[in-house]
């Protein structure tokens, strides 16, 4: 890619960033002067902060184009490869090769499953918003990384385990019904503080970095996977990863809960 | 100009901190399983530059202008106590936010492929673009419904997880009635709702107003709004798919 090609991707995106924006600024600014009618404070700083935001979000969809989307396309594929897969020696070709899988053969890709899912769960922009302003609420009882950890290890598990349910070809709404019900089962147990915050963080871990190599890994899969069909069986993987961190941020509460209690028992005994 | 220099080092130390783990991984898989050498160099690096400077900005960005605009805004509704007008805004949030999401587009165009070869729509190009669209403006509205449901909810202090709960009850009886083909990207409609701009507006948006209306904690009132963001899309999508279809 030459210098010049860069500097029109650069454009285009900050012309759609601005494009998503825009609405959202309108309602804004529109609710802020015709029913609120107060100015804005420091208005020139929130300015200046929507522009930050603007380079910052275009900035980032750019480097991920460039260098993460690419190469995490490329390794989902070849991680779900048949060829690679079976290993390449016993292998004749790629359909043959693929019958004789057993679910156990794919274990390369619930490993990377489970960590591309941690790591970009860790740079998602929105959970660090939300990781922030909990933080701050609490009065710094929930710690920012605590929090992080919880929900990229919820999403680790929940596209891990996703990818094993395209694997071996499991109704995906058995699985969501039993995650509902250790959810509802854990909201009895779970710290009154937490459960809004958990609910939440289900929500805030699909977005920018996580769909598209998620997407293309539920794909990959699909593709492979000889009687799975792309188009049905492809979805599913980001439901398990809004639905895992929920169980994640209760349990961390939980444990953190019990481990408190546990101390000021010891130290009482002593 | 000194002290904001500083912070951007700060936060761009914290950017590379947050990115590690992903490249590590990616290293790992391409030099010691799949064993084969990187394409793109190059590109490669900038990208990762790109993405460092991209996440400090928008960190910046967002302590300077979404999260107080988020804030100062909840805060004047509650003052000026007009409930309708606050409902208004928020189903405008919801809507406005949603109807421009590009992974909601992305989501649209591939539902809507799947109608197709299902034969349930024609398969021409036109009944394709109205399904994707209704599609999006049924998620948009129902994020906008979600909005407004849970700012309501602060309003009366009613605990979130009965809200919930009973969406997951819904979610589970709408899944037997729903066609198959629909049930996987309802599910997974519901998280590509809640975007990188829009979770924090509606973060502040919640916590600003639980803070500012008596009797209401910012940690138990204030969040939830984005969970419930996340549920009703699966709700008004299957519904959506049961009419449809």
């Amino acid at each position: 890619m030459s210098f010049m090609d860069m500097l029109v991707q650069i454009w285009q995106t900050l012309l759609t960033t601005i494009t998503d924006v825009l609405p959202i600024a309108a309602i804004l600014f529109g609710f802020q002067f015709a029913i609120i009618r107060k100015p804005i404070p420091n208005l020139a700083r929130v300015l200046a902060g929507f522009v930050w935001v603007l380079v910052g979000l275009s900035f980032f969809l750019i480097g991920l184009e460039w260098a993460l989307f690419p190469l995490g396309k490329l390794m989902a594929q070849q991680l779900t490869d048949p060829v690679f897969i079976s290993g390449t020696a016993q292998a004749v070709d790629a359909a043959q090769a693929a019958i004789n899988l057993d679910w156990k053969d794919y274990i390369w890709v619930y490993i990377f499953a489970f960590l591309i899912g941690f790591s970009t769960t860790i740079a998602e922009p929105s959970l660090i918003a939300v990781a922030i302003k909990a933080n701050d609420v609490s009065g710094g009882s929930i710690g920012i990384w605590g929090l992080r950890i919880a929900v990229a290890l919820g999403v680790a598990i929940g596209i891990s385990l996703g990818c094993y349910r395209i694997v071996v070809g499991d109704p995906i709404h058995w699985y969501i019904m039993v995650g509902y019900v250790i959810v509802v089962i854990q909201t009895v147990f779970a710290p009154k503080l937490i459960i809004p915050l958990a609910y939440d963080s289900g929500g805030v871990t699909t977005s920018t970095v996580t769909v598209p190599l998620v997407a293309a890994l539920g794909l990959g899969l699909a593709e492979t996977v000889p009687g799975r069909s792309p188009l049905i069986d492809g979805f599913g993987l980001i439901a398990f990863a809004s639905l895992f961190p929920i169980m994640s941020v209760m349990a961390y509460a939980q444990l953190s809960e019990w481990m408190s209690k546990r101390s000021k028992a010891n130290v009482e005994a002593e | 100009m000194i002290s904001t220099l500083k912070k951007l080092l700060k936060f761009m130390l914290d950017s590379i901190r947050d990115l590690a783990p992903i490249v590590l991984v990616i290293l790992f898989f391409q030099l010691a399983i799949i064993q084969q050498p990187l394409p793109n160099v190059g590109q490669l690096l900038t990208g990762v530059v790109f993405v460092i400077l991209g996440l400090t900005f928008f960190i910046h960005g967002l302590e300077q202008g979404l999260f107080p605009i988020g804030e100062s805004m909840a805060h004047a509704f509650a003052r000026k106590g007009s409930v309708f007008w606050l409902l208004v805004f928020a189903f405008a949030l919801g809507f406005g936010t949603t109807i421009a999401e590009p992974a909601l587009i992305a989501i649209a165009a591939e539902a809507a492929q799947v109608a197709a070869s299902g034969n349930m729509i024609e398969a021409t190009e036109a009944a394709k673009a109205s399904y994707a669209s209704g599609l999006r403006f049924t998620v948009a509205f129902s994020v906008g419904f979600a909005i407004v449901l849970g700012v309501f909810r602060i309003l009366k202090g009613w605990p979130i997880q009965y809200l919930i709960i009973g969406g997951y009850i819904l979610v589970v009886i709408m899944t037997m009635f729903a066609p198959v083909e629909i049930i996987g990207i309802a599910y997974d409609s519901g998280g590509v709702t809640t975007s990188t701009i829009t979770v924090p507006l509606v973060t502040a948006l919640g916590v600003g107003l639980a803070s500012s209306i008596e009797g209401r904690n910012p940690m138990i009132d204030g969040f939830g709004l984005i969970a419930l963001a996340s549920l009703t899309p699966m709700i008004f999508v299957m519904g959506y798919g049961m009419v449809m279809l």
